[in-house]
């Protein structure tokens, strides 16, 4: 964590005084080395409708009110509020700049002290109404949301789980499907040379050593999306380990943390492990490409985990996955992270610092997202959460923020 | 009794309380353990302890992976621990000259207060790429005709728990066993020379044999140190809830499930298992330290103690 945010501070200070023309250049740099790399034809990027909405949402982020709005984005500059949350820690570095960004250049009366204290801590402090609002990484369950009634998800931005590896002479990008990956992390794939593996892997000399299979010791929200992906992927891990932030693993070992996982990768010869997204991009890990639904190797970037929220449907609560999407171009171990609050909101005062707050976020906030290697929301989740500020959001019987 | 003195009196109900609070603390705790563990045991029961499944979706708990791992790692950690501090010990006492006892006492204390996330983090950066690359692959070559050795050899994993938490009990052990050999009367050991003994003889029959409760007990509180140690272990044990079936093996121990697991529970069973293990922790201390007290009971009946007993 510390030496994470000693990167932030460093990428912050080189944007600071680059501005604009850093940040653009950035999404530039971005967009092209992933359209390459991705195998997907530029051309076809260009028409379709999905890849159009990605695009769409790279420039909903630079312009206020992407949906037609009229609420301009700083909408809350007369706000002054003290506002406590507590949730995810896959969110904090992005958080933690944007509650800062939005004091210094929006309103500075408004305060925020978030706590990253982890998705389960976060639940349970909304649920218990200590805080103005909860974080969590994994959508609530049923359960838990009949617990805590009234409750509102919004969906901030988005995270991807990228499988990373070390084995012996092999220096490009390795492929893999997710019946694969479900296979090694069920023990049935123990080999690298496995005809499975091998097969996707044209052209790479794979050795015939044992695959070293690496976890996560601690529940984590990463690993809750890692095996949503292979439960959605793999039938054999649905009736197995299942979903979940503490599955129990069939075979491997666990690190704590994507520190502890990487460590262990980097360790162990011949081994396999899955991180966080951005923890791949401020490590330089080698990043495995992974077949998407629609038959393509993709690799793991902001633009691709993007693409993997657009053109699907999406319920108004936001609870949903959006592993294994659909779109073309789309990485498939992608997911939502949310800001957890009640739609019935007692302090008036502070529910309209909050609402703006999150209005600003899903518009200029968006802009922080992949500088930082978070996948900005696209255009179109981008208008149902406007939809869910201006009329799920209530106080007093009346919107909070009105369109 | 004159005990009319008020400060007398102040003085002894303070003690009183002190020595209470102990008692009290502990029994408070063991209560809001069971209490707050419940829900596990009455799911589960004494079924728990030799369970093998860990599984907090499926809400099926069973702490035998970690009672393993936890026995296991301290066990062996005891043993290497043992022969080498009592032999640091010996040296020390008997042979060593005092410019080099002094500055070596010294350090040994040192070593007792390094914070015990250094040594995790020394075994996951040193030991670990050791044990992968030199001595895992040499005990695999030459020693995998015995059981619980056989590859591949992880950076992480039993033996390098067992390592870490030797070295990491070594203090303790080497301190009290020096001091109760240092106690052993000057008497005894110049009778059993002058009767034509050698210098191991004299150890063996004069001085090893008044300091064995003393050295069990400074044994015992190397178990105790290396049963609840969590962290440095979280780091290099490998974290795996199968239970290892060799000394190379991922496995894991009861304190640092807790630790990996507590901040984000699956459901509330998880909780109450995860709470469950901590009960049994607390209740396999207690065996220790009662096995223990009989041992030195044992030994030293009809004797007379050292300055540690």
């Amino acid at each position: 964590m510390n030496d994470k945010q000693g990167t932030w501070k460093v990428v912050r200070r080189v944007a600071l005084t680059a501005g604009v023309v850093a940040l653009s250049a950035m999404a530039f740099v971005a967009c092209s080395s992933s359209s390459s790399k991705d195998k997907t034809p530029t051309k076809s990027a260009a028409t379709t409708p999905a890849a159009g909405a990605t695009s769409a949402a790279t420039k909903a982020a630079t312009t206020p009110a992407a949906g037609g709005s009229s609420i301009p984005s700083n909408v809350g500059k007369a706000d002054s509020a003290k506002l406590t949350g507590a949730g995810a820690t896959f969110p904090t570095p992005l958080y933690t700049r944007w509650f800062s960004d939005y004091k210094a250049s929006v309103a500075s009366g408004v305060e925020v002290n978030y706590q990253s204290i982890g998705s389960g801590g976060g639940i349970k402090q909304i649920t218990e109404k200590t805080v103005d609002f909860g974080a969590s990484d994994a959508p609530m369950s049923d359960d838990e949301v009949s617990k805590a009634a009234g409750i509102q998800h919004v969906p901030t931005t988005l995270g991807a789980v990228v499988m990373t590896y070390n084995i012996d002479g092999v220096t490009t990008a390795l492929k893999l499907d997710g019946d694969t990956i479900a296979k090694i992390y069920l023990g049935k794939i123990t080999k690298w040379n496995d005809a499975a593996i091998a097969g996707q892997n044209a052209g790479v000399t794979l050795p015939s050593a044992d695959i070293v299979v690496v976890h996560r010791s601690d529940g984590s929200g990463t690993t809750f999306v890692f095996t949503d992906y292979l439960s959605h992927v793999s039938a054999e891990w649905k009736a197995g380990p299942g979903t979940s932030k503490n599955p129990q693993w069939p075979v491997g070992l666990g690190g704590q943390g994507n520190e502890g996982v990487s460590q262990q990768v980097k360790q162990n010869k011949n081994s396999i492990g899955y991180v966080e997204l951005v923890y791949t991009k401020q490590n330089n890990l080698p990043a495995a490409q992974i077949k998407n639904k629609s038959g393509d190797y993709v690799t793991p970037s902001t633009d691709s985990t993007s693409l993997a929220a657009s053109g699907v449907t999406i319920p108004a609560d936001y609870r949903t996955s959006i592993v294994d999407s659909a779109t073309k171009g789309a990485y498939p171990i992608s997911s939502f992270t949310y800001i957890l609050l009640y739609k019935d909101q007692k302090d008036a005062a502070k529910a309209k610092a909050l609402v703006d707050l999150l209005w600003w976020a899903i518009h200029d906030g968006q802009k922080t997202t992949t500088e930082l290697g978070y996948a900005p929301l696209p255009k179109e989740v981008v208008a149902m959460v406007e939809k869910t500020l201006t009329t799920d959001i209530v106080s007093g019987g009346a919107p909070v923020l009105k369109p | 009794m004159r005990g009319l003195d008020p400060r007398e009196l102040l003085f002894r109900g303070f003690v009183t309380i002190a020595a209470m609070a102990v008692v009290v603390i502990l029994l408070l705790m063991v209560v809001e353990l069971t209490h707050t563990a419940w829900p596990a045991i009455d799911k589960f029961g004494l079924k728990f302890i030799w369970s093998t499944e860990w599984n907090p979706p499926k809400e099926r708990f069973g702490a035998l992976p970690f009672i393993a791992g936890t026995l296991v790692t301290s066990l062996l950690a005891l043993v290497v621990g043992t022969v080498i501090g009592v032999g640091a010990a010996l040296f020390l006492v008997e042979f060593a000259p005092p410019y080099v006892r002094v500055p070596v006492s010294y350090m040994v204390e040192l070593l007792a207060a390094i914070p015990s996330v250094v040594y995790g983090l020394w075994g996951v950066f040193v030991l670990g790429p050791w044990i992968q690359k030199t001595s895992g692959p040499f005990i695999l070559d030459y020693f995998s005709w015995m059981p619980f050795v056989k590859g591949p050899a992880l950076a992480v994993g039993v033996l390098a728990a067992v390592l870490i938490l030797t070295i990491m009990i070594l203090p303790t052990i080497i301190a009290i066993s020096r001091d109760v050999i240092i106690a052993v009367p000057r008497s005894q050991r110049e009778g059993i020379l002058a009767l034509g003994a050698t210098r191991w003889e004299m150890i063996r029959i004069a001085v090893l044999p008044y300091a064995r409760s003393g050295v069990l007990g400074a044994a015992i509180l190397g178990l105790a140190r290396a049963i609840g140690e969590t962290l440095a272990v979280a780091l290099v044990i490998g974290n795996s809830t199968n239970v290892p079936d060799s000394i190379f093996s991922p496995a894991y121990t009861m304190a640092s499930v807790i630790a990996n697991q507590f901040r984000e529970v699956e459901n509330s069973t998880h909780e109450a298992a995860l709470i469950y293990i901590g009960l049994l922790l607390l209740l396999i201390t207690l065996l220790v330290n009662a096995i223990a007290r009989a041992l030195v009971w044992r030994v030293t009946r009809g004797q007379i103690t050292t300055v540690v007993e």
